[in-house]
């Protein structure tokens, strides 16, 4: 019997990827090291602040005071044993584990050098960055429910403008937030029927189909923007979602304003995280969107009803999408503008494969991304020598790097982008 | 949802590849190949032309208030004239009531004379408001007068696209006349009436080389969905070359520049390519990832090395006369020869596609990679290739637009090129010919909406909507036969490219087994 | 009833006929069920096979220290259950898939690291067991395909130009040799019934000089006239000098058609037998995982 000489076989791509993310370690070890700690000088401290800078119902403490090249020279060196260790012996299952770690020295390395000599409020920049990425983890979700069931959701841009520009219409209208989050909300999932008819009814192609509704939804808002708002400016100005404390744990320092201390959307999309990951993986409903995902026919011949469940599924992330664009208006600056997704919806399939499929992987993807984001406003104020543009640039280059599959290969659903023919 | 006929079965238009049963070819298939997309047109016209009458404020007010001044007696222009006028045409004697002669028609001056049109009779206002006098104002609503609406609606409808027309091909009267006047020896006045068809072709033009990098790609199975990104990179590339090379003559100058934006845009295009080969990872999410950074980098240089110098805005410098495409007519003609350099890349497209081994490699890996590895070729190579060149089309492109028409490369560079290529390739059924007639049509669209954003006031946008219409009606033709009830032929297909592109990314995780993951 | 070319040729009574009379009348002319082969004259060994290991999708052991050797004239049939690692094999014998680990030779030339081009221009013909997804552009018309893997040699093509008449000239010779029924060779293969796709496929593969067959599945699928088609131009390859190692899970096929034996379980071989020294049982223990050794110690059964 041959079942047991798995374990003896020279896999020798799983060991050459080993052996790169080793390297990897050491790289961004020397990188630390040369980069940051070479410009600093000895004695300057990085001022971490840990207070938001606004009215906030956390106990205040005090800010983290980082000595800057002792620091720097400690994670480089750390980074620097663990690829060794990941050469000599390698982590096996905790791999991906230490490669988090080693991308947070990176991380803590480029603040404090950064900051070296001055202060930032990280507790802000935390707070943005969960800001940010609220509407890319809501794209996120949004994909996942569709690619769960096996449909490709290019079009989770054209919906998040969408639901962006009817958010800020019907709710100037109707003066009422609520009104113009479920207005959106029917927005976009009408956009996500259009997306489940032309590509289950019609057959199209579903990355046509994502791509002409993401034209469709470009010009349409732009049209009406164009047409409308510009020139009746009373009907682009909603209202914003006010801040609402969570009475108890807003209380606790760094972790409550951050997470506890801002407005309902947000809040929707961390209580969507868990809803969806409960349904998908703890109930029935769950069981068979993934089922028909992977095997449609075999769920099919178990009385799984493969369209409509399609159908259901890709409706509702339509409505998660548009979520995530009303946040984009009623959520932060209350108006909108023209193409202002700026590309949020494909970083948030982007997410998606970051995080393996799943809805806490993706949320953590997100906020690396909104990081990286909120970063790239602060470095003008930090005065870093690096233009603008290029950490605008950072969330893209990050996409891009972790789809090569440098991070892990993640599987998407097996069934995904293909047609299912009842026979 | 059963088959029309009896033992035919509908092709999926994606998936996997399905048997076909025994059939005949169909010869309706080749008209309906032509008539499918024309109709798709016509019918996204139409909804346009909806979609322009329910946003314009005048027809709303058209079909909602209509003011109608209450008279009795009503005052008639032939009968009546008013007391300023009488004044004006005789002597200052006149008064209310008195009957005047004017150009031959007796007159009795009264107050005011309204236009017929915009009166109502006393009976008919107190029949909706009991209480009312003569000389107030009142607003009907569309059905009570349901002919001013329409009126208003049709005018609205006409008017754009008469705006439209003239915008994008000229009047045609105004041509006439002018040609007359040419044969009789005065051609001044030629530019100015033959100013918007030829700007309909300098228009097309970009989209031709666009449309043709999206088609090639998508014959070889691939989405190329970052034809706006290359098209900046290789307006870069080759605006760099055309200022700072200095000195050389103009048949040195001008194919390096140009050649400077096919290498930058078709290395642009290359790396998804290189990516898709060697890692599976989806080209969408790739090229539009690269078009994100194109512009990131754009915004860079050209706010900073690449900057014009003397001046604050985001503009390169010019390019040197020695890499300027000869411009053929007077101004204010801006039809230049990249016209007909984009037609010969047709020309070239279609010979490579069809006539060569690396065309037939090209479009096998995109019907079928499965096949195409078993037959021996080499997926990395032709998903890399077909990128490149497909980049290098979009970088020709703005090489074309900067060395013929613009001179210099502005920071506000495209006109939404990215998604508008997909359409033209969609419409063009990914042939050169097609992709050639479909980008003439978008020229004119696109000529004429500027024209109807300045006359008729309708966002430019418009046209986005337009194509998406199209696009969805020619990807899926069902919905037009179910509109026009026409009967099901052969289904002419429009890119296949899906199978290819789920399908290469297993084989391409196959093939990549050997290289470095 | 039975129905050809549209049109019905006979009535008959399943109790009155068999399966010569019926498949007689199905094809239009007696049907050879049985084969007619001569007696084996193998030659020099062309392909070698020593020790192949080779990993699946899942990085398990599909292919699990396999050797073999065919030899010119001969027909080696591998049979066995499929999911045994066949497919896996195939694809290694053909370039298409890495192997882990041992030694493969086509004359005498060593393929462990050969593309799939370099394998067939070493004269290695294969018909794949997905016709229509591994063996054929179904889009494509049946011209195209007849050329799918020589388009870029001499006469097909000089440089990178396709020679259009030289293409089309071979096209309409090798569908009037073979027997394709097409409407014609611009029609798109997909047009075709299995039997004539597959048919395509053999032309393709049997219109240059080839020193090795690999054939999997050749007949899933046909009908009987083109089964007998197949299993004929197979033996006539046999004869002219040609090493055919033939993958089947119809036992049938292998047992009339192979002049050896070779049964695949979980990897490996568990036996190389002759079929005329073979019971059908014995095949079958053979295909169950038993080796030779174990079978010979079972009870002898009829």
């Amino acid at each position: 019997m041959t079942v047991t000489k798995q374990a003896a076989v020279l896999d020798r791509q799983a060991l050459q990827r080993s052996r790169v993310m080793g390297i990897l370690f050491i790289v961004i070890g020397a990188a630390i090291y040369l980069l940051f700690a070479t410009t600093s000088e000895p004695g300057q401290t990085a001022t971490f602040g840990l207070n938001p800078g606004r009215q906030t119902a956390a106990l205040p403490i005090s800010d983290l005071v980082l000595p800057v090249l002792p620091s720097l020279y400690a994670m480089s060196l750390a980074a620097v044993v663990l690829g060794t260790w990941q050469l000599a012996k390698g982590f096996g299952r905790a791999e991906g584990a230490m490669l988090g770690l080693v991308a947070l020295f990176l991380t803590i390395g480029f603040l404090a050098w950064a900051a070296r000599g001055k202060g930032l409020n990280l507790v802000g920049i935390l707070e943005t960055t969960l800001q940010r990425a609220t509407p890319i983890a809501l794209a996120a979700l949004s994909g996942l429910l569709c690619e769960r069931s096996g449909i490709v959701n290019i079009a989770i841009e054209g919906m998040m403008l969408t639901a962006a520009l009817v958010s800020a219409l019907v709710g100037s209208i109707s003066h009422s937030l609520w009104v113009g989050l479920i207005a959106s909300l029917i927005a976009s999932g009408l956009l996500g029927a259009l997306l489940a008819v032309l590509s289950i009814r019609f057959k199209v192609n579903q990355v046509i189909a994502g791509t002409a509704i993401n034209i469709l939804a470009i010009g349409g808002t732009s049209f009406i923007s164009a047409k409308f708002l510009s020139t009746f400016q009373e009907l682009n100005s909603p209202g914003k979602f006010p801040n609402l404390p969570v009475p108890v744990l807003s209380k606790i320092p760094l972790l409550g304003p951050i997470f506890f201390e801002t407005n309902i959307i947000v809040y929707m999309m961390l209580g969507l995280l868990v809803l969806i990951h409960v349904l998908l993986y703890y109930t029935p409903w769950g069981l068979r969107t993934r089922a028909i995902g992977e095997r449609p026919r075999a769920a099919d011949t178990l009385g799984v009803n493969v369209f409509a469940m399609r159908y259901l599924n890709v409706i509702l992330g339509g409505m998660v999408a548009g979520l995530g664009g009303a946040f984009l208006v009623l959520g932060s600056v209350p108006r909108f503008d023209e193409l202002m997704t700026a590309g949020k919806g494909f970083i948030g399939l982007a997410a998606l494969i970051f995080g393996s499929y799943n809805p806490f992987g993706a949320f953590g993807a997100s906020l690396i991304f909104g990081f990286t984001d909120t970063f790239q406003a602060k470095l003008q104020i930090l005065r870093v020598p690096i233009p603008s543009q290029f950490m605008r640039m950072a969330p893209y280059l990050i996409t891009m790097i972790v789809l090569a599959g440098v991070v892990g290969r993640a599987e998407p659903p097996a069934a995904e982008g293909q047609v299912y023919e009842k026979q | 949802m059963s088959s029309v006929e009896g033992n035919r079965t509908n092709l999926p238009t994606n998936g996997k590849q399905r048997p076909a049963s025994r059939r005949q070819p169909r010869h309706a298939g080749w008209g309906q190949g032509f008539l499918l997309p024309l109709l798709a047109i016509f019918t996204a016209l139409v909804l346009g032309g909806l979609l322009i009458l329910v946003t314009d404020l005048e027809v709303i007010a058209a079909f909602t208030r209509i003011p109608r001044q209450v008279a009795d007696p009503f005052t008639n222009a032939d009968t009546q004239i008013s007391l300023e006028e009488a004044l004006w045409h005789h002597p200052p004697e006149v008064s209310m009531g008195d009957l005047v002669e004017v150009d031959g028609t007796a007159k009795r001056v009264v107050a005011q004379v309204e236009d017929e049109q915009e009166q109502i009779s006393l009976e008919t206002a107190r029949e909706l408001y009991p209480q009312l006098g003569p000389g107030v104002t009142i607003h009907l609503n569309f059905l009570q007068k349901p002919a001013v609406g329409l009126r208003a609606a049709w005018q609205s409808v006409s008017r754009t696209y008469a705006a439209l027309f003239e915008g994008a091909i000229g009047n045609p009267s105004r041509m006439a006349a002018v040609v007359r006047a040419w044969l009789q020896g005065d051609p001044s006045l030629l530019p100015q009436a033959f100013y918007p068809i030829m700007e309909s072709l300098v228009v097309a033009t970009p989209y031709i080389l666009v449309g043709l990098a999206v088609a090639l790609s998508f014959r070889a199975g691939l989405f190329n969905i970052g034809a706006e990104g290359q098209y900046f990179i290789g307006g870069l590339s080759c605006v760099f070359v055309g200022y700072s090379l200095k000195g050389l003559p103009i048949y040195i100058h001008l194919p390096l520049t140009l050649l400077a934006g096919v290498i930058g845009g078709g290395l642009w295009g290359a790396i998804p390519g290189l990516l898709k080969a060697l890692t599976g990872a989806h080209e969408v999410i790739n090229t539009i990832m690269m078009n994100y950074i194109a512009f990131a980098l754009s915004d860079w240089l050209l706010n900073g090395p690449m900057q014009r110098p003397g001046g604050f805005t985001p503009v390169s410098p010019e390019i040197q006369p020695s890499a300027m495409l000869p411009s053929l007519f007077p101004s204010p003609i801006r039809f230049h020869a990249g016209f007909f350099l984009a037609l010969a890349c047709a020309a070239a497209v279609y010979w490579l596609l069809f006539k060569t081994t690396v065309g037939f490699e090209l479009r096998s890996v995109g019907a079928n990679p499965h096949a195409a590895r078993y037959a021996g070729m080499s997926l990395t190579r032709n998903f890399v290739l077909a990128m490149f060149l497909s980049g290098g089309l979009a970088g020709l492109a703005a090489a074309n637009e900067i060395s013929g028409l613009t001179h210099y490369m502005p920071n506000a560079f495209s006109a939404g090129y990215g998604f508008d290529s997909i359409a033209l390739a969609l419409l063009g059924k990914s042939h050169p010919v097609g992709v050639v007639l479909a980008s003439l049509l978008f020229g004119i669209l696109r000529a004429g909406a500027t024209r109807m954003q300045s006359v008729a006031s309708i966002p430019i946008d418009i046209i986005s909507i337009l194509q998406a219409t199209i696009i969805i009606f020619v990807a899926a033709p069902e919905i037009i036969r179910m509109i026009y009830r026409l009967p099901k032929g052969k289904k002419a297909g429009p890119a296949k490219a899906s199978t290819a592109a789920e399908a290469a990314a297993e084989a391409a995780a196959e093939a990549g087994a050997e290289s470095v993951e | 009833m039975v129905l050809r070319l549209g049109r019905m040729v006979g009535t008959t009574h399943p109790a009155e006929t068999d399966e010569h009379a019926l498949a007689a009348l199905m094809v239009g002319h007696e049907v050879q069920l049985e084969l007619d082969k001569e007696p084996a004259a193998p030659q020099d060994t062309v392909l070698d096979i020593h020790d192949l290991r080779v990993l699946d999708d899942r990085h398990g052991l599909a292919v699990d220290g396999l050797s073999l050797q065919v030899r010119a004239g001969e027909i080696v049939g591998v049979a066995g259950v499929q999911g045994n690692g066949q497919t896996e094999l195939v694809e290694t014998l053909t370039g298409l898939r890495a192997m882990n680990d041992g030694r493969v030779s086509i004359a005498g030339k060593d393929i462990s690291h050969a593309s799939p081009r370099q394998v067939t221009e070493l004269g290695v013909a294969h018909v794949p067991e997905d016709r229509q997804r591994d063996g054929l552009v179904l889009d494509f018309p049946v011209a195209d395909n007849l050329m799918l893997n020589t388009y870029y040699l001499p006469p097909n093509a000089r440089g990178i130009t396709l020679q259009d008449r030289v293409i089309r000239e071979n096209a309409v010779r090798r569908v009037a040799e073979f027997d394709i029924r097409t409407p014609g060779i611009d029609a798109p293969v997909a047009n075709l019934s299995g039997g004539n796709q597959q048919k395509v496929i053999v032309a393709r593969e049997f219109s240059r000089p080839i020193k090795l067959l690999i054939a999997s599945q050749p007949t899933r699928g046909l009908d009987v006239g083109s089964v007998e088609y197949i299993h004929k131009r197979i033996l006539a390859a046999r004869d002219a000098g040609t090493a055919i190692l033939l993958v089947s899970s119809e036992l049938d096929e292998i047992v009339a058609l192979s002049d050896r034996i070779a049964v695949m379980y979980k990897g490996r071989l568990t036996g190389v037998v002759k079929p005329d020294e073979v019971t059908r049982q014995q095949l079958g223990l053979l295909m169950a995982g038993y080796t030779e050794d174990e079978r010979a110690s079972s009870p002898d059964e009829r």
